[in-house]
């Protein structure tokens, strides 16, 4: 509670800042249309002049809160000019993605605590795989899956997946492996089989790893999915507003996707915070 | 026919080698060749596979012809690997990481400061940050400064969270320590904080690494002058050039790996006394 005045302070310092922003980036172009027209600028004729222009090189905040109210609560949701129905379907394909990710990364781990060739030879390479900047082959893999049949969620759900599934893997692998020596032996003392010891000890205790890991590999497959949207072929979703916004100068378009994508990011990774929270109650684990 | 049969055997007995390695007296040498042993196979296997089902060069190159392919555009991949890796990615995570790093230790010291940082730091090093570089690109033109712009924004907020992180590991009893030696603030930050805070700062630029030449590249679509890893790979597409891209995906690992096994190098010399480097 007494981090509220300060993070409320830098907010608004944020709001300031850009506002001051604002103000310095679009000045050039004020006074460019003022000499044409030649009008004298005052002051509080030129701010206002760059808090209200139509392609800015940097929106103010109320210019862009009245486009996410206009493409968000004016427009009917199915309508392809409402960003709900963008949001959607970037929802849709991170939600996918993040799904098959959590499963691939959770069998991955299992593998690896109890399979010790998987271990040595498997490790190393799901490391690796992620020094692999995946989002720069996004283009080639939607177009190679589109050539195979594949079209529509599938493909960038795949690159969600990729991007979601390490976190996964390496949080399960340390969380299955948190139980101690100690509790191993108490299993053992039960002639617990190493399915109950599974099922009875590792993984709960993996669960406060497991629970941090969505986290992250949240957010990580909400990137996937924007920039699978990016190459030819996306009409619709969060990543093609972007494109589409810098096409053609629209960064008005631009600012408000992205104020979306963040709102879309915070909503989901909070909706993991919440079920982390009932769920670690619940087991009697939490802080 | 005989290629899948091909690509069954080195799967085969690239396995079989592996458990046998793992069965072994664990070694440096050992823990070495059962990844390298899983990287060949798995080669083997794709290149098996490409050839026996006869998936179109198209869609999936073989291995052989990616490295062909690799070795007779030698001249191309270095002019997009110094665009991309060396003038934007390099630049932007110096610069985004530096500004970090210092302003990190700014904040450390006002606590009213870090109480408001903290929580939008994190909040923001969630954020699909990527998206900015559209923007990013429409400011700074389209050379490497708008893609060392977009790499700044991207590192910067991994690492300030990370080495706020770091510098407050210390306990109170080695500050107690450093004061009973009447050390004053910038002896204890430079004598005990910011070698305690290392490992939480080399964590921090481990991810950059891999963030900083994602943001290089991605920021390439958006616009980039006719040479740079991102535009080849969006043109060559467009061209069904496949090889090409595959090659340039080749430049893109081994540069990271490089990069990030440079880092933990470097990680592994600073923080030699951290349980996590002793075995």
């Amino acid at each position: 509670m007494k981090s509220i005045v300060p993070v409320l302070t830098i907010v608004g310092a944020i709001f300031v800042i850009w506002y001051a922003a604002a103000v310095w980036l679009n000045a050039d172009w004020a006074y460019d249309k003022a000499t044409r027209s030649g009008e004298e600028l005052t002051f509080t004729t030129l701010v206002a002049d760059t808090w209200a222009q139509k392609k800015p090189k940097l929106p103010a905040p109320h210019q862009v809160s009245a486009e996410l109210w206009d493409t968000v609560a004016m427009k009917s949701i199915t309508s392809k000019r409402s960003l709900v129905y963008h949001t959607w379907i970037t929802f849709s394909a991170t939600a996918l993605g993040f799904m098959l990710g959590t499963l691939l990364g959770t069998l991955l781990a299992i593998g690896i605590v109890f399979n010790r060739t998987m271990d040595m030879s498997v490790m190393p390479w799901v490391i690796a795989s992620q020094t692999i900047p995946i989002l720069a082959i996004a283009p080639m893999i939607i177009v190679v899956l589109n050539a195979v049949g594949i079209s529509g969620l599938l493909p960038k759900a795949m690159i969600s997946m990729y991007l979601s599934f390490f976190p996964v893997v390496v949080g399960m692998v340390k969380g299955l492996r948190s139980p101690e020596q100690m509790q191993l032996d108490q299993m053992r003392t039960w002639h617990a089989s190493s399915s109950q010891t599974i099922w009875k000890l590792r993984l709960p205790a993996s669960m406060p790893f497991f629970f941090t890991s969505l986290k992250i590999a949240m957010a990580a497959s909400l990137v996937g999915a924007i920039v699978g949207e990016l190459p030819t072929g996306a009409v619709a979703g969060l990543g093609a507003r972007l494109l589409a916004g810098s096409y053609y100068g629209q960064t008005i378009q631009i600012w408000s996707a992205l104020i979306m994508a963040a709102a879309l990011a915070a909503v989901l990774v909070g909706i993991i915070g919440l079920i982390q929270r009932i769920t670690l109650k619940r087991m009697g684990m939490a802080q | 026919m005989s290629w899948l049969i091909f690509a069954a055997i080195a799967w085969a007995f690239g396995w079989w080698v592996n458990v046998r390695l793992a069965r072994m007296r664990p070694s440096r040498a050992v823990s070495l060749a059962a990844p390298l042993v899983f990287g060949a196979t798995l080669i083997a296997v794709w290149e098996g596979l490409v050839r026996g089902l006869e998936i179109s060069q198209v869609l999936l190159p073989a291995p052989s012809v990616i490295a062909l392919r690799f070795a007779s555009s030698m001249d191309i991949l270095w002019v997009d690997f110094v665009q991309t890796v060396l003038k934007g990615a390099l630049s932007g995570y110096v610069i985004g990481c530096g500004a970090a790093f210092l302003i990190a230790i700014a904040i450390d010291r006002y606590p009213f400061l870090q109480r408001g940082l903290l929580p939008v730091g994190n909040f923001v090093a969630a954020l699909p940050v990527i998206g900015m570089a559209p923007i990013l690109v429409m400011w700074f033109g389209f050379d490497w400064q708008s893609k060392a712009a977009v790499v700044v924004v991207m590192v910067f907020f991994p690492m300030l969270v990370n080495t706020v992180q770091g510098l407050q590991a210390t306990d109170a009893m080695q500050r107690d320590l450093m004061r009973t030696y009447a050390a004053d603030y910038w002896a204890t930050l430079f004598k005990l904080r910011l070698p305690a805070a290392m490992p939480f700062v080399f964590n921090g630029l481990k991810i950059g690494t891999t963030l900083a030449l994602i943001g290089a590249i991605v920021a390439e679509f958006f616009g980039s002058p006719v040479k740079g890893m991102g535009f080849r790979i969006s043109t060559s597409v467009g061209q069904l050039a496949l090889d090409l891209v595959w090659a340039e995906i080749v430049v893109a690992a081994i540069a990271g790996s490089a990069f990030y096994g440079a880092m933990s190098m470097i990680e592994k010399a600073v923080t030699f006394w951290h349980p996590s480097q002793r075995s």
